[in-house]
C-alpha cells in the first residue's frame, strides 16, 4: 500500500493507504474533514472541489496516490483567525445557500476564479461554474454572492 | 474500484519498462476519464502507471511553423498559453471550452486523443489541423490515428509523447454542446493552411472523428460561409440518441461548419 503524504490546510498529513483510494476518501475518512461532499459519481456535480497546488479540481476524480506531496485547501482552511473568507461571507450576505450540500464545492470554485479573474462578468461566473450543480437556489443568489465578493476581494 | 498496484515513475523510460513488465496495466494521465471508469468497475488494470509526473511531457513550444504540445499537458495550460493563443487560437478557445475549470485543471492532451471518444474536442483539433502525433515508437498522422469510437492506432504499451500542430492561415471550432455534459452534440473544425483546407466534425459520427471531403473542397475554391450552406451530410452512420437523432445531427454539422468558417474571418 503507498505512503502518501500532502499538507492538508498547513498541516502535514501522512498515512497508510490502498491505491485505489480517492482524494476525497483521504480527506474525509482519513482525516476526518467531512466539509467536502460527494453527491455524484459521475465527476458531473463538484461537491468535491478543492484545491490542489492552488487549483481547483474535483476530489472525487483524483487518486490520493496522485496527490502525494501537494499542497491541499479544503473548505476548513479558508477562514482565518475565526474570519470567514470574503467569499463565504457572501454567500451568508446574499443567501448562495439553501440545503448546503453544493456550498464548500461552490465557494472553493468561487476563490479559484476569482483569482484567475479578478475582473469577473455575470456572464463569465456563470460560465465557470459549469461543474458545479446547485438543487436548491437556482444559482442566482450564487452568481451574486460570488460577484460581489469579486467586487470586494479587487 | 477494485484493487490495482500504483507507480509514478518520473522519466518516460521508466514508464515504458512498468508497462511492459505488467500484466494488464492502464496508463493515468489526467485520470478524468479514467478515474470515473475506474469507479463504475468498468475497467480491471492489475497496475496503474500514473504518467502525470513526468515532467518531459509537459510543455507548449513554438518552433518553426509549428506548436509542439506534450501529451500531459492539462487542457488549462493550453488555453492559456500564450503562444498557443498567438499562432493557433481557434486551438486555445478549444482547449478552453472542454468540460469545467477543474476538469481542464487536471484533463490532457494525451488522454484525449488516447481516449478517443466520439464526442471529444481535441480528436477535431487533430484532424481539422493535419497534426502529427508522436508517441514512444514512431509518428502518427492524425488521419491515421483515430480510429473508431474509442479506438486508436496506439499499441499496448505505447505512451504519446506530443502533438504537433502546425501553424493554420485561418481556423475555428464550433461546438453544439450538449446542455447537460458539455460534450460535443456536434463540434466543427474548419481551417486553411499549408495542407490545403480542412472540415473535421465531432459529436455527430458513430465511429468518432470524420472529415466532410465535399466541404472541404467547396471552401478550397471559395472561402466563405456560403459555399457549405447548401452541403448537407447524410444522417447514416451518425449517432442518433435521447439527445438527438441522427438526423438532427447531421443538419447541425452544416449549421456549425457554416458558423465556424464565419468565424474563421
Ligand atoms: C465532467 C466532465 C466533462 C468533460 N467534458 C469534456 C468535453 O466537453 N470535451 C472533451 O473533449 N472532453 C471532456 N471530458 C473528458 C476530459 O477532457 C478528459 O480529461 C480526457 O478525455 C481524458 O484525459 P485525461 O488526461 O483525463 O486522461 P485519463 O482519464 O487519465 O486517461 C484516458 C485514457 O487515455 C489513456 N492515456 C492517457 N494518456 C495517455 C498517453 N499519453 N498515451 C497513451 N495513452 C494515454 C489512458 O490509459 C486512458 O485509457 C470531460 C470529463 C469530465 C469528467
Ligand atoms: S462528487 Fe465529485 S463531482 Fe460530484
Ligand atoms: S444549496 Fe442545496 S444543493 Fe445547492
Amino acid at each position: 500500500m503507498p505512503v502518501v503524504s500532502m499538507t492538508v490546510n498547513g498541516k502535514s498529513a501522512s498515512a497508510d493507504v490502498e491505491a485505489r483510494t480517492l482524494l476525497v476518501q483521504f480527506i474525509r475518512e482519513q482525516l476526518g474533514l467531512t466539509g467536502t461532499h460527494v453527491g455524484c459519481d459521475t465527476s458531473q456535480c463538484g461537491a468535491c472541489v478543492v484545491h490542489v497546488d492552488g487549483r481547483a479540481v474535483k476530489s472525487c476524480t483524483m487518486l490520493a496516490a496522485q496527490a502525494d506531496g501537494a499542497d491541499i485547501v479544503t473548505i476548513e482552511g479558508l477562514a482565518k483567525n475565526g474570519e470567514l473568507h470574503p467569499v463565504q461571507a457572501a454567500f451568508r450576505e446574499h443567501h448562495g445557500l439553501q440545503c448546503g450540500f453544493c456550498t464548500p464545492g461552490m465557494i472553493m470554485t468561487a476563490v479559484d476564479m476569482i483569482r484567475r479573474k479578478p475582473d469577473l462578468d455575470e456572464e463569465t461566473v456563470r460560465e465557470e461554474l459549469e461543474g458545479n450543480i446547485c438543487r436548491c437556489t437556482g444559482y442566482h443568489n450564487i452568481v451574486k454572492a460570488i460577484l460581489a465578493a469579486s467586487r470586494e476581494m479587487r | 474500484m477494485y484493487q490495482f498496484n500504483y507507480e509514478r515513475p518520473k522519466t518516460l523510460a521508466d514508464a515504458e519498462a512498468l508497462l511492459g513488465k505488467a500484466d494488464d496495466p492502464k496508463i493515468l494521465a489526467g485520470g478524468q476519464t479514467l478515474i470515473p471508469t475506474l469507479k463504475q468497475r468498468l475497467a480491471m488494470p492489475s497496475d496503474v502507471i500514473d504518467i502525470g509526473g513526468i515532467g518531459e511531457l509537459d510543455f507548449i513550444r513554438a518552433e518553426g511553423d509549428a506548436v509542439m504540445i506534450g501529451a500531459a499537458t492539462r487542457h488549462a495550460t493550453v488555453a492559456q498559453s500564450a503562444d498557443v493563443k498567438k499562432h493557433n487560437p481557434a486551438l486555445a478557445a478549444l482547449a478552453g471550452s472542454i468540460g469545467d475549470p477543474a476538469v481542464r485543471h487536471m484533463g490532457t492532451l494525451g488522454g484525449s486523443i488516447a481516449n478517443n471518444d466520439p464526442a471529444a474536442d481535441y480528436p477535431a483539433a487533430c484532424l481539422g489541423l493535419d497534426a502529427k502525433i508522436h508517441t514512444t515508437r514512431r509518428l502518427i498522422e492524425a488521419d491515421e490515428f483515430f480510429k473508431g469510437m474509442f479506438e486508436t492506432a496506439l499499441q499496448d504499451g505505447e505512451i504519446v509523447k506530443e502533438v504537433t500542430f502546425p501553424h493554420p492561415e485561418k481556423a475555428a471550432y464550433m461546438k453544439f454542446p450538449n446542455p447537460a455534459s458539455r460534450y460535443a452534440m456536434v463540434g466543427v473544425f474548419v481551417s486553411r493552411g499549408p495542407w490545403g483546407v480542412r472540415v473535421a466534425v465531432t459529436g455527430a459520427g458513430q465511429n468518432g472523428v470524420f472529415r466532410i471531403a465535399e466541404m472541404e473542397e467547396a471552401l478550397a475554391k471559395n472561402w466563405s460561409p456560403d459555399a457549405v450552406a447548401n452541403i448537407k451530410v447524410p444522417a447514416t452512420g451518425l449517432n442518433s440518441d435521447l439527445h438527438g437523432t441522427a438526423e438532427y445531427r447531421a443538419h447541425l454539422v452544416t449549421v456549425m461548419a457554416k458558423r465556424a468558417v464565419a468565424a474563421a474571418g
